[in-house]
C-alpha cells in the first residue's frame, strides 16, 4: 500500500463527492502528496547525519537531535495525509453498502415478480452499479461528518506542528545541555532554509485545504436548507 | 511480491466479508501498512548505524545492538501484518473450492446448480469465516504479546547500559530517535488494538445472527406444528381475493401498507 494505491482508491470514492470535493482531492495530491514524496523527502533525507554538534562526546548528538525534533516533519505529513483521506474511503464504503442494499432488494423484488426478464434485470444491476447516489438522507451526514473530520484533522496537525517546533522557522543553530553532552552545547541543523521553505509551502496548502473543506461544507449545508 | 501484490491478492475478500470485515480490511491497509510502508520505516532506517555506544572498544557497539534489539520492530511489524492479513485467503480458498465444486456439479446435471450462491455464509463457510476471525485476533494478540516481551514493555529508553564481551565495563549506548520511534510503536500497537476489538465485535455478530436465526426458526417450527396438531380452522382468504385488483401489477405493488407503499417510492433511482 502506498501513495498510488491509495490515489487510486481516493479517485474511485470521489465518485459521489461534490465538484468541490474533486478539487480538493487533486489539490490534495499534486500539492502536498507529489511534492511530500517527490521533493520534501529528500531534503529531510540526511536530517540525523548531518545534524552536527560542537562535540565529541558519543552520544550527545543523538540525545540533542531527539530533544529537538521528536517527530519528524515528514512523518508528521505522512500522518496527517493518511489521516485526511480515511474519510473519503468511509463515505465510499457507506455508499458500497447502499448499493449492496440496492442490489439486494432489487433482486428481491425481482424474485417475487418474476416480470422482470433477465437482460432487463442486468441492465437494472448495471445501471444501480453505475449510477451516482444524490448526497441525501443518511450519505449527506455521513459526507458533512467526513468533512468536519477533516478539518479537524488538518487544524490539529498543523497546530501540532506548530506547538512542538515552536512555529514554522527552522533555527540554524540550537543549543543543548542534556546528559551526556557535558556542557551547554552548539548543535547545527542540516538546510535550515530548505527546510522552512517546505514547511511553509505545507502549512499553505493544507489552509487551503481547510479553506476548500469549509466551503464545500457550507455548500452542502445551504443546499440541504435550500431543499 | 510486495506490499500491493499482497493489496491486490485481498482486494477479492471484500465480498465476502461482512461490513465489519470491510472496514477491518481499510483499517489494516491505511493505517497499519500505508503507515508503516510510508513512514515507519523510514524512522528506522538508520538504526544500526546510529546507535552509538561511549566506548572506542571494536565490536562492543555490535554487541550491544544485537543485545537491545534481537529483532527490530518493523521486522516485527512486517510479519505481524503478514500474518494478520492472510486469514482472509481461507476464506477465499473456501469460496473457490465451492465455485469449482457447483461449475463440476453443473456439467453434470445440465444447468441446476448446487449452490445458489456461492459466496453466501452458511455452513462450512460460515465455520471458514469464523476461524478466519478466531486466527486474525490470536496472531494479533499473539505479536503484541512477543513485542511486549522482547522490549520488555512499549518502551524505548534513550539510554541503555551495557556491560557484554568485548565491552571494558558498562557502556552508555544511545538509541537513535527514541521518541519518534515511540510515538510511532505506541500508533501501531493501538491500531492493532483496534482491529483485535473489531474482530471480536465481528465474532459476536456473527454468533449473534446465527443464534437469532435458529431461534426464529424454532419458533416458527413450534408454531406450525401446533396449528397442525390443533387443527385449526382455516384461515381467511387474502383480502385480494375481495378486491379487483390489476393481475399486471407486481407482488410488491400490491402492498396496502401506506408507509411501506411512501419508503418505496422514495427509493426509486434519481439520476
Amino acid at each position: 500500500m502506498s501513495w498510488p494505491l491509495l490515489y487510486a482508491q481516493l479517485v474511485a470514492a470521489n465518485h459521489h463527492s461534490t465538484s468541490l470535493g474533486k478539487v480538493w482531492l487533486s489539490a490534495l495530491f499534486l500539492f502536498r502528496v507529489l511534492v511530500l514524496v517527490v521533493a520534501a523527502e529528500s531534503v529531510w533525507g540526511d536530517e540525523q547525519s548531518d545534524f552536527t554538534c560542537n562535540t565529541l562526546q558519543p552520544g550527545c548528538e543523538n540525545v540533542c537531535y531527539d530533544q529537538f525534533f521528536p517527530v519528524s516533519h515528514i512523518r508528521l505529513w505522512c500522518l496527517q495525509l493518511v489521516f485526511v483521506s480515511t474519510p473519503t474511503l468511509l463515505v465510499a464504503l457507506h455508499v458500497g453498502h447502499r448499493k449492496h442494499r440496492d442490489k439486494k432488494r432489487l433482486l428481491q423484488a425481482s424474485a417475487r415478480s418474476s416480470f422482470l426478464s433477465s437482460k432487463n434485470q442486468e441492465e437494472e444491476l448495471e445501471t444501480l452499479k453505475k449510477r451516482r447516489l444524490p448526497i441525501a438522507g443518511a450519505l449527506w451526514w455521513t459526507y458533512a461528518c467526513s468533512l468536519v473530520f477533516r478539518v479537524l484533522c488538518e487544524g490539529g496537525f498543523m497546530f501540532a506542528l506548530y506547538v512542538v517546533y515552536d512555529g514554522f522557522r527552522m533555527p540554524r543553530l540550537v543549543q543543548c545541555d542534556q546528559w551526556p553532552c557535558p556542557n551547554l552545547v552548539d548543535c547545527y541543523i542540516s538546510r535550515p532554509t530548505e527546510k522552512t521553505i517546505f514547511t511553509v509551502f505545507m502549512a499553505t496548502t493544507s489552509s487551503i485545504c481547510v479553506v476548500l473543506n469549509m466551503a464545500e461544507l457550507a455548500y452542502l449545508v445551504a443546499k440541504a436548507v435550500s431543499r | 511480491m510486495n506490499w500491493s501484490g499482497l493489496e491486490s491478492l485481498l482486494s477479492g475478500v471484500n465480498k465476502y466479508s461482512t461490513a465489519f470485515g470491510r472496514i477491518w480490511l481499510s483499517m489494516v491497509f491505511v493505517f497499519r501498512v500505508m503507515v508503516f510502508v510510508v513512514a515507519a520505516q523510514r524512522v528506522w532506517g538508520d538504526e544500526s548505524k546510529d546507535f552509538v555506544c561511549n566506548t572506542r572498544q571494536p565490536g562492543c557497539t555490535n554487541v550491544c545492538y544485537d543485545h537491545i534489539f534481537p529483532i527490530s520492530h518493523i521486522r516485527l511489524w512486517a510479519l505481524q501484518l503478514i500474518f494478520v492479513t492472510c486469514p482472509s485467503l481461507m476464506v477465499m480458498a473456501h469460496v473457490k473450492y465451492r465455485e469449482g465444486k457447483d461449475q463440476k456439479y453443473v456439467a453434470l446435471h445440465h444447468g441446476s446448480h448446487l449452490y445458489a450462491n456461492p459466496g453466501k455464509k452458511r455452513g462450512g463457510l460460515w465455520w471458514t469465516y469464523l476461524l478466519s476471525l478466531v486466527f486474525k485476533a490470536g496472531f494479533d494478540t499473539s505479536f503484541l504479546y512477543i513485542l511486549y516481551r522482547v522490549y520488555h514493555g512499549y518502551d524505548l529508553p534513550r539510554l541503555s547500559k551495557c556491560a557484554l564481551d568485548p565491552c571494558p565495563n558498562t557502556v552508555d549506548c544511545f538509541i537513535s530517535r527514541p521518541t519518534e520511534k515511540k510515538i510511532f510503536m505506541l500508533f501501531m500497537v493501538i491500531s492493532s488494538v483496534l482491529c483485535i476489538l473489531m474482530c471480536i465485535c465481528e465474532m459476536v455478530y456473527l454468533i449473534g445472527k446465527r443464534i437469532s436465526k435458529i431461534l426464529t426458526v424454532r419458533h416458527e417450527n413450534q408454531r406450525l406444528v401446533f396449528a397442525d396438531q390443533h387443527e385449526l380452522t382455516e384461515i381467511a382468504p387474502p383480502r385480494s381475493a375481495y378486491r379487483r385488483t390489476d393481475p399486471t401489477l407486481s407482488d410488491s405493488q400490491l402492498s396496502l401498507n401506506k408507509r411501506e407503499k411512501v419508503r418505496e417510492g422514495t427509493t426509486t433511482t434519481t439520476l
